[in-house]
């Protein structure tokens, strides 16, 4: 009987942050740069996106120069929340151990910059924005989008600040392809970019990810083609279980191990059922419980394929040193030893494309057994070499302030 | 720092370096030689480190480098993209001394190599008394826990400059307190009391 009402209460909680999430996507607890119809944005696809609207969050002051702006760019389900309470959910920023006064990406010597991405569902154009000509929800109607269509959307936002060269360019995983997309498209614009557990192209296993992630949500019944916004319906069964597989791969086996191991939940014995006899499993349903409250189902489907189409190389006719030419930004990429969705052989590409192209770069692989997640976490390697690298670039670049 | 703090190999190999040139420092550690060179000489240092310690303190310097390994990621790097590659007491721990001295006079102009100098005479003596391999206060390892697999002594690296026809632009011989050995000296007295070797090299006609 109690296990019911918290269920219920659950749901109506669940139900009410989702109505907060999709009136984040028209009307965010954000800044919002609203680019007109008179001034579309060209997609790699060649479809034009008109109007579009930009949310995103500062933190710190820009100096008189402008010269000490560094964007951040989130990850596949991240958002432009970083160093605040996050309006759906309520909880602290994404990387709120990373960005902040006296942190290593310091507010108080730094201006930093963060949007959600276009694609996403927190008050960038995306699939859940409305359709200004038909009034209801894009949906699957939304032009489907690439990382340098999100980049070209950044630069609107950083020339819009008034801001023509960014101290650095900053992001872990889908948000390393975005800063490795600005360091290529727009060199003169970035003084420094720092990739983390990132690849300049997403492997056929990464894809084979995705792709299990997208049949889970258009399989449930209640996706209705795309159109569940319009339908009142919510696709929460098929969104859940695409978090729950990719979630397992955020992770690794020691990680795993370590934390559930083959740990029963709240039981002595095997329940001879399909409940959640695990820790892991019921940890699982709690993330794809979770997500959904706070992403939507077609913004999943439209960020994972831009990961998909990402390959670096073949943008620049098949060699990634060409990608890099003659840059005369200062790199530092970070892998983590437990990462096998974005292996440190990932980032060795890189490293090697860029000393191939003369490029100053450095590059560390940290020791870490939490997988891919560890960029978001409390790694003291990460927080050292972050800080270190920024406050070198700045600086260089003749920014006050700073220990060193 | 000012140079007198420098260890004494790196103010040598610092004096060899011409300011406002590109320099590889393979090995680099902490950093130290190439923050000097990047202070002092205006070059643009780069650096290889295999241990994550050394790569993070000199990331946090503002150095550029990267977390590799002397014996197998030289090869990714162009011909000729630096004027300097410096090795400093790293040749006697890598695999194949010859490809990495190779691959450093490819992706550079001009290598400099120090070294451990084996034929040190207090190395001889402890060895033709002792018996045992010898264990000094600049060699702590004993031999079978000792990342230097691949001791030479002046004598053979002289050697391997000639079999792989590099040209000696210069070489410096320093004893146990650092100071450089007679300069008109004969191999065989630097081979005897140089505890380090330190050669500047570059390639047959350049």
């Amino acid at each position: 009987m109690v296990r019911k009402i918290e269920f219920s209460f659950r749901r109506e909680q669940g139900s009410q942050r989702m109505n907060q999430r999709h009136h984040e996507a028209d009307e965010p607890h954000s800044l919002v740069l609203r680019l007109g119809a008179d001034d579309p944005l060209v997609l790699e696809s060649g479809a034009s996106l008109a109007p579009v609207q930009i949310a995103y969050q500062t933190y710190g002051t820009l100096n008189a120069e402008r010269t000490n702006a560094i964007l951040i760019c989130h990850a596949l389900t991240g958002d432009q929340h970083v160093a605040n309470v996050h309006p759906v959910t309520g909880k602290a920023g994404w990387w709120i151990s990373m960005v902040g006064p006296g942190k290593p990406i310091d507010t108080d010597r730094f201006f930093v910059i963060c949007s959600n991405v276009i694609g996403g569902c927190m008050g960038s154009s995306g699939p859940a924005s409305t359709n200004p000509e038909t009034g209801e929800a894009f949906a699957t109607g939304f032009p489907v989008l690439t990382i340098s269509d999100m980049v070209r959307a950044q630069a609107r936002l950083i020339d819009h600040l008034g801001i023509e060269t960014l101290l650095a360019v900053v992001g872990g995983s889908m948000g390393g392809m975005q800063v490795l997309a600005w360091a290529s498209l727009f060199p003169s614009r970035v003084f420094a970019a720092m990739p983390i557990a990132s690849a300049a192209k997403h492997s056929a296993q990464n894809i084979a990810f995705h792709e299990v992630g997208r049949q889970a949500v258009m399989a449930d019944p209640e996706w209705r083609r795309g159109r569940y916004q319009q339908e009142g319906a919510r696709p929460v069964k098929g969104l859940a279980v695409a978090r729950m597989a990719a979630h397992i791969t955020y992770l690794s086996e020691p990680a795993l191990q370590r934390k559930f191991g083959r740990k029963l939940q709240d039981r002595e014995a095997p329940t001879f059922s399909f409940d959640a006899d695990f820790q892991v499993e019921s940890y699982l349903r709690h993330q794809g419980i979770s997500f959904v409250e706070r992403f939507d189902a077609n913004s999943y489907l439209y960020l994972t394929r831009a990961m998909d189409y990402f390959d670096l190389a073949a943008d620049n006719g098949g060699s990634l040193g060409a990608a890099f030419r003659n840059t005369r930004t200062r790199f530092c990429l970070v892998s983590f030893t437990s990462d096998w969705l974005f292996p440190t052989s990932d980032s060795r590409q890189i490293v090697h494309a860029l000393n191939a192209a003369g490029a100053s770069v450095s590059f560390v692989e940290i020791e870490s057994d939490k997988g891919h997640d560890a960029f978001l976490l409390e790694e003291p390697n990460l927080f050292a070499t972050t800080r270190g690298f920024l406050n070198a670039a700045a600086t260089a670049r003749g920014i006050p302030g700073g220990a060193a | 720092m000012s140079s007198e703090a420098l260890r004494s190999d790196y103010r040598l190999v610092a004096e060899m370096v011409r300011p406002g040139t590109r320099v590889l420092d393979v090995g680099c550690g902490d950093g130290e030689l190439l923050a000097f060179l990047a202070q002092h000489k205006q070059v643009d240092a780069r650096g290889i480190e295999i241990s994550r310690e050394g790569v993070a303190a000199c990331v946090a310097k503002g150095l550029a480098v990267i977390q590799g390994d002397a014996d197998t990621d030289l090869a990714d790097y162009p011909d000729d993209c630096f004027d300097y590659v410096i090795l400093s007491q790293t040749i006697q721990a890598t695999r194949n001394p010859k490809i990495v001295l190779e691959q450093m006079l490819r992706i550079g102009r001009n290598a400099i190599v120090s070294f451990p100098n084996f034929g040190h005479w207090r190395i001889r003596t402890h060895l033709m008394f002792k018996g045992a391999m010898p264990v000094t206060e600049n060699l702590p390892d004993t031999w079978y826990n000792t990342p230097n697999i691949h001791f030479c002594t002046i004598r053979d690296f002289v050697a391997l400059a000639e079999a792989l026809q590099a040209r000696i632009v210069r070489a410096d011989a320093l004893d146990a307190a650092g100071k450089p050995v007679g300069v008109k000296m004969p191999w065989w007295f630097w081979n005897l009391m140089g505890e380090q070797g330190i050669f500047w090299l570059a390639r047959q006609g350049d």
